[in-house]
């Protein structure tokens, strides 16, 4: 178990808004997971590099030459509110 | 009550803008002042599924300016994901670099040519590349409940530059900030133009305070808003104070009480808490999996360091060393970035004495620059006209005063010398001609010679006047030689 | 052999050849589809009158001489986690659900130009999360062989599109093991390419350094036909891998005598029994074709769910951070949330576009990435996938292939399952380390259960030796017939 307090923390960083029995619910289930994982404490990775890409590429290199932009319609099709210039956001409060 | 003594510490956080045409990881252009949302594609807005591609020009650019500020470059670098919310940052969250930036572990040499603080090395801890975020707009007074967001900003390249807290006052920030600029415009890494937010500042200050029971140090205040290198020296003066005074009152030291942001209100001249992010300190740093490492040889960064040009305190050194300018003159004209000293190369070049050079281009050329709101790359004078007429002035052929109406001519009829001289009316007065006038002179003014004779020498003087009067292109010191002459001869 | 049950090599010879049109074979296989996918659930939509057009506009550039593409007249669906301009992209989530995407993916615009005929945009767990298709927000897909069970996940539309044979080749993605695992269930064969095989740039990001897409067909021959088209090196991915794509299909025809095997014996306990003999069963069949079998661990496979749990989660937490409201996708207001404004719309849009097993990764992400957790569980997953990638490297040392079972068991009922993560989780076992590694592995059939279901073996093979994967398998083919087995849709 991971307490609900620590749920909470952890949604509001994700941006998820919980509700009490969801809360609830993912203390129970995140503990569980977590605890299956705290299996890797068994091993022993003292001198073990961490892996963070599976192939070793390096310098992936684009050259600094413009290429076209998406017209305004497109960028803004999708939006949930615009007002044909700007995305429009619920201001900050 | 007395004050106690204390020292203030300073560190400063600058982001710059890298003169890239493209951003960071896409290639829509960065171009400043375009339509809002008029520069982005899938990448840099976010949408699902588009992946970031490293912009070459952008990470040799960040390598330079580590050079420069003679920092280690590692052979391996990375990038990683910073993660928050905010409506201009489409991804949720920036590619930034954490553990092992572009650069580490350099410094930058300030000092003052008015001798108010010593030459001293600020150190530079790291110089990372990361992506710049959008542009949020609220507009409170128009009663707009909305923030309107545009993205052509987002995924700018910028350079993180950030410094150990080792200046000791606000004086001392600026001039970092002036030097750090200078720097960064002579590389041609930035445009540092602070009107088009190519160049940030925040600054992280408290201070160490002498107190009967040992150095105590205030709580670390992170400063923004700072809109101008003025307005950075007067937050930087204004927080030292406040801390101050909270400490007399408060007697807060660091670490009882979280960090605090506050930003700079330039109208009233203080300093404000500002509102922090929410969470904003668990930004869950960790290495972007959509970008792959890089890493140097020994040739590429060869070639990178190959075009490190000379920096600003090199070109100083050079003209007080080279054209043996005083080290005053030289910072004024190393002051005016590297176009400037392209300028003066050239005058000099073409075999005018240095220090007449300096005189004329921090007099007249920069008063005419700053008159015209000009660019030395915009005046409308080239180095080789500028000479030519600085040879006629060392000559002789024309006096100063003649060649200040000769070059604002110049500027204003965009003429060449001869022809601006020819539109003055300006020709070489010839021997029999300046004996006419001087003898002219002396026979109506028979009370001038009486003085002159009587030792009043500056008498003389007078007749100059006139002189200038009559003929506009006789030379003021050959009319005098030739006019003490005359009477001495009588 | 009737149209739906030809492969896609023969319809390609068959539309080339001009013995059928382009137009009857789409035709035919739309009509299946229609006919019976209100059973299977497999598309979320299909491109009825697109697939016509384009149909007509192939049989016009075939009939007018012009070279055609590999995939030219094959009827193929698209997993719908692929941008596809002008084309709906929902990843099965209400976050996307009318997202129309502005750009189309390289995967997509390589089937494109080899002249294949997308049909339709298939069902998937919301975002690739999941392994059993029931995390969609927008339908149910269900198990060709036995509608009352799951056809796995997260392609279990791709997987029962070509089951219920709707289409010959289905595109789909892997990141734990979400083309194999429904490939097994539904009795077709899948492969996951080696990371950076195909490119990811337009695939929506689940998990950015596992993630790859790749072909399910019904054969083997098939899958080297879709492979070749899909991969290949793209600049836009920097994670793709700069390496010539060799003639997969050539490969096949090559003997394999002398080829090592590595049975994972591991691997064989715990099984269903049906599953077991599969893999014992396949071991003597590719020895008695010349192989030599031998037994080999991967010593670490063990920690490869807890070690996958971790790294995707983290991954996926910032991967989906972009859906917020703000320029695409859901939005919902907050006005009657505690929190109104930005914050509120926040949560407000994430909580209700994302279902619950999304929640649940997305949770379990930030928390491994939190202050104070990262070393312990997201740095230690990222050493853990080290090791696990080391033992590949020392078996493929003695080995050429690796030969074990695809799933622990064959396909579950729906709904049972869905009160355990962690159970669903480990029926990841066996998937997860390819991804993890990066190296390719495939299933295909090789049995049934008492009940009928069909059950997978899986074959992996050293980075970018996807010839070695698919001829083996192909030989496997050519001996057997469980992948000629077809569930009745009745
Ligand atoms: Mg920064
Ligand atoms: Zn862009």
């Amino acid at each position: 178990m991971i307490d609900s307090a620590t749920v909470e923390k952890i949604a509001r960083l994700a941006r998820l808004e919980l509700s009490e029995a969801e809360v609830e619910r993912f203390a129970g289930e995140l503990g569980r997971i977590l605890a299956y994982v705290e299996q890797l404490g068994e091993l022993n990775t003292d001198d073990v590099e961490p892996l963070a890409h599976p192939l070793d590429l390096t310098n992936a290199l684009d050259d600094d030459m413009p290429s076209p932009s998406l017209p305004r319609e497109e960028v803004l099709k999708n939006a949930p509110a615009h007002d044909g210039d700007c995305f429009l956001v619920p201001p900050v409060l | 009550m007395n004050m106690a003594s204390f020292r203030t510490v300073i560190g400063l956080e600058v982001h710059v803008q890298l003169k890239t045409r493209t951003k960071l990881f896409c290639r829509c252009s960065t171009r400043f002042g375009a339509p809002p949302n008029t520069q982005v594609c899938p990448v840099c807005t976010g949408m699902p599924g588009a992946l970031p591609k490293l912009n070459r020009r952008a990470l040799e650019l960040a390598v330079l300016a580590g050079m420069a500020l003679h920092c280690e470059i590692p052979r391996f670098t990375k990038w990683d994901r910073k993660n928050y919310f905010y409506p201009d940052l489409p991804k949720g969250y920036q590619i930034s670099q954490y553990d092992l930036p572009v650069s580490q572990n350099g410094y930058l040499e300030i000092g003052d040519d008015q001798g108010r603080f010593a030459s001293k090395r600020v150190g530079i801890i790291r110089a990372h590349l990361e992506e710049d975020a959008g542009k949020s707009m609220h507009d409170e007074a128009a009663g707009v409940a909305e923030s309107r967001i545009d993205l052509n900003r987002t995924g700018t390249p910028l350079l993180e530059i950030v410094s150990r807290p080792d200046m000791a006052s606000a004086r001392e920030a600026k001039a970092y900030l002036t030097e750090l600029k200078l720097l960064l415009e002579y590389l041609g890494v930035s445009d540092c133009n602070m009107q088009e937010g190519s160049l940030r500042v925040d600054a992280n200050v408290n201070l160490h305070i002498d107190t009967d029971s040992g150095t105590i140090a205030t709580p670390i205040v992170e400063v923004k808003n700072m809109n101008s290198f003025r307005a950075v020296e007067r937050a930087l003066e204004f927080e030292a104070r406040r801390q101050y005074d909270q400490w007399r009152q408060t007697g807060e030291r660091l670490g009882d009480v979280p960090k605090q942001t506050r930003g700079w209100d330039d109208q009233r001249e203080v300093t404000v808490p500002q509102r922090e992010k929410e969470e904003s300190s668990d930004y869950r740093y960790f290495p972007d999996p959509d970008l792959v490492p890089v890493v140097w040889s020994d040739a590429e960064l060869a070639a990178i360091r190959q075009r490190l040009g000379a920096s600003p305190r090199e070109v100083r050194s050079r003209l007080i060393q080279e054209a043996g300018l005083s080290a005053y003159d030289a910072g004024v004209l190393v002051q005016q970035g590297p176009a400037m000293i392209a300028y003066w190369d050239a005058v000099i070049a073409e075999g005018v004495s240095p220090k007449r050079a300096a005189n004329w281009l921090q007099q007249d050329i920069l008063r005419l620059l700053k008159e015209r709101s000009e660019s030395i790359d915009e005046f409308p004078v080239s180095a080789e006209q500028l000479a030519e007429l600085l040879r006629q002035v060392e000559s002789g052929k024309l006096n100063t005063t003649r060649g200040r109406e000769v070059l604002t001519v110049m500027v204003e009829e965009g003429r060449d010398l001869v022809s601006s001289m020819e539109s003055l009316g300006i020709r070489e007065v010839d021997a029999s001609e300046l004996e006419t006038l001087c003898r002219e002179l002396l026979q109506k003014n028979p009370s001038v010679v009486e003085d002159v004779r009587a030792g009043k020498v500056k008498a003389i003087g007078a007749l100059i006047g006139q002189a200038r009067k009559l003929n506009p292109n006789a030379d003021p010191g050959a009319v005098r030689n030739l006019l003490m002459e005359m009477v001495n001869r009588s | 052999m009737s149209l739906t049950r030809s492969s896609a090599i023969e319809l390609n010879r068959l539309f080339v050849s001009g013995e059928v049109s382009a137009r009857e074979i789409v035709q035919t296989y739309l009509e299946r589809a229609e006919q019976w996918d209100r059973r299977v659930g497999a598309f979320l939509e299909l491109y009825r009158d697109e697939a016509l057009a384009r149909a007509d506009e192939l049989q016009r550039k075939r009939d007018s001489g012009a070279e055609l593409g590999a995939l030219a007249g094959v009827p193929i669906s698209v997993k719908d986690v692929l941008c596809h301009r002008g084309h709906v992209t929902s990843c099965a989530s209400k976050m996307l659900q009318r997202f129309e995407s502005p750009y189309t993916a390289t995967a997509i615009e390589r089937l494109l130009a080899d002249d294949a005929i997308l049909i339709g945009r298939t069902n998937m767990d919301e975002f690739a999360m999941g392994g059993s298709t029931e995390n969609s927000a927008l339908g149910t897909t269900r198990n060709p062989w036995d509608l009352d069970r799951v056809p796995g996940g997260s392609s279990g539309g791709a997987a029962a599109s070509v089951s219920a044979d709707f289409c010959p080749i289905a595109i789909g993605s892997d990141t734990g093991g979400s083309i194999r695992q429904p490939a097994a269930y539904c009795g077709v064969s899948g492969l996951k390419p080696t990371y950076g095989r195909v490119s990811r740039y337009g695939l929506v990001a689940f998990a950015s350094s596992l993630d790859q897409v790749g072909p399910l067909a019904r054969s083997v021959g098939d899958l080297a036909v879709a492979l070749r088209s899909l991969a290949g090196y793209d600049g836009r991915d920097s994670t793709s891998a700069p390496r010539e794509v060799p003639d997969y299909a050539a490969s096949l025809e090559e003997a394999m005598a002398g080829v090592r095997i590595g049975l994972l014996e591991e691997q064989l306990s715990q099984l269903h029994p049906a599953i077991r003999d599969a893999v014992t069963g396949a071991a003597e069949t590719l020895a008695s074709l010349g192989a030599v079998v031998e037994p080999v661990a991967l010593p670490h496979a063990e920690y490869g769910v807890a070690t996958y749990y971790l790294i995707a989660p983290s991954e996926a937490s910032s991967n989906l951070a972009r859906y917020d409201g703000v320029r695409y996708g859901l939005r919902v207001e907050a006005a009657d949330h505690a929190e109104g404004g930005l914050v509120g719309m926040y949560g407000a849009t994430r909580s209700r576009g994302f279902g619950p097993e999304v929640k649940r990764r997305i949770m379990l992400g930030t928390y491994a990435l939190s202050a104070g957790y990262y070393d312990a569980y997201y740095l230690k997953a990222l050493k853990a996938r080290r090791l696990i990638q080391d033992d590949y490297r020392r078996a493929f040392e003695r080995v050429d292939l690796l030969l074990g079972p695809t799933t622990p068991s064959p396909a579950f009922r729906l709904g049972e399952l869905t009160d355990d993560p962690l159970e669903l989780y480990l029926q990841d076992l066996f998937t997860v380390t390819a991804n993890l590694a990066g190296v390719p592995a495939l299933s295909v059939p090789a049995g049934l259960t008492e009940e009928g279901l069909p059950v997978g073996i899986q074959l992996q093979a050293r980075p970018f030796d996807e010839a070695r994967l698919l001829q083996v398998a192909g030989r496997y083919q050519a001996a057997t017939d469980w992948h000629t087995r077809r569930p009745r849709i009745a």
